[in-house]
């Protein structure tokens, strides 16, 4: 069974917390993993709802953040899409490298892709996709100390 | 998010109360750094009522970390979850800052 729902969401950054329990209340067939989608899915969420109002959208409070999300048996996807004139995320550098460990900036898209198995951007860059497969994928831990 | 201050042996303690959030880091910045222009030096930051750190709440705290150690102090951190403990290991910041399990051990040595 596959459960799809969108969120269009205020490009207020006090929205994004309910926003991600309105995401994660719906997916009922997560609790078996439960940290993972505790942890993992949240914080990827999260990240990247923040990255679409900062920058995507420029923090303009008349613009807006769309949340495509789709749940089956396999997995959990979501869809953030900003108004913005997208970005290459192939251009943001490694925050844990020694030269960059002292930035402020610079790891949300790092936890994204650490966290999830698959985070990929659309040719425009102003839409990314967030999987967490629920069957067969890499145990968090194993991540974690990767 | 909330927190308090309290000056124990010399240090200053923060305790933070709630998720540490792009929303909100601002205000635990201002703090310290108000704490450390009035001559404040070693800083323990104790974590253990709260749930959630985003990448936000990461750079302040480097940031914090930068400013302290440029004014020759230090900041440590304390009574950090499991998922916070993830989150630092998996940007390599547990191996900026020194992360005790509780505030007291934090304070030895301090």
């Amino acid at each position: 069974m596959e459960t799809t729902f969108v969120l269009e969401v205020p490009n207020d950054l006090r929205a994004i917390e309910r926003a991600v329990d309105l995401v994660v209340g719906r997916c009922q067939t997560c609790e078996s993993q439960a940290r993972r989608f505790r942890l993992n899915f949240r914080v990827a969420l999260a990240e990247a709802l923040a990255n679409a109002m900062l920058y995507g959208n420029g923090s303009d409070p008349h613009k807006r953040v769309r949340v495509d999300v789709t749940v089956n048996d396999a997995e959990v996807s979501a869809r953030v899409t900003d108004q913005g004139a997208g970005f290459d995320p192939d251009a943001v550098e490694d925050p844990t490298t020694p030269e960059n460990l002292m930035r402020p900036g610079g790891r949300g898209l790092f936890l994204m892709r650490q966290l999830l198995d698959e985070v990929r951007f659309n040719d425009r860059g102003n839409s990314v996709t967030l999987i967490l497969r629920l069957e067969e994928s890499a145990s968090f831990d194993e991540a974690a100390s990767a | 998010m909330s927190f308090s201050v309290v000056k124990q042996d010399g240090v200053t303690v923060v305790d933070v109360e709630g998720q540490l959030i792009v929303g909100n880091r601002q205000e635990l910045k201002q703090k310290v750094l108000d704490e450390l222009e009035g001559g404040e030096r070693r800083f323990v930051i104790d974590f253990r009522q709260t749930g959630y750190i985003d990448s936000s709440g990461l750079g302040v705290l480097v940031s914090l970390s930068k400013k302290i150690r440029e004014q020759g102090g230090e900041l440590r951190l304390s009574g950090l979850n499991e998922d916070l403990r993830t989150l630092f290991e998996l940007t390599k910041l547990d191996t900026l800052f020194r992360i005790t399990h509780t505030k007291e051990e934090a304070l030895q040595g301090l």
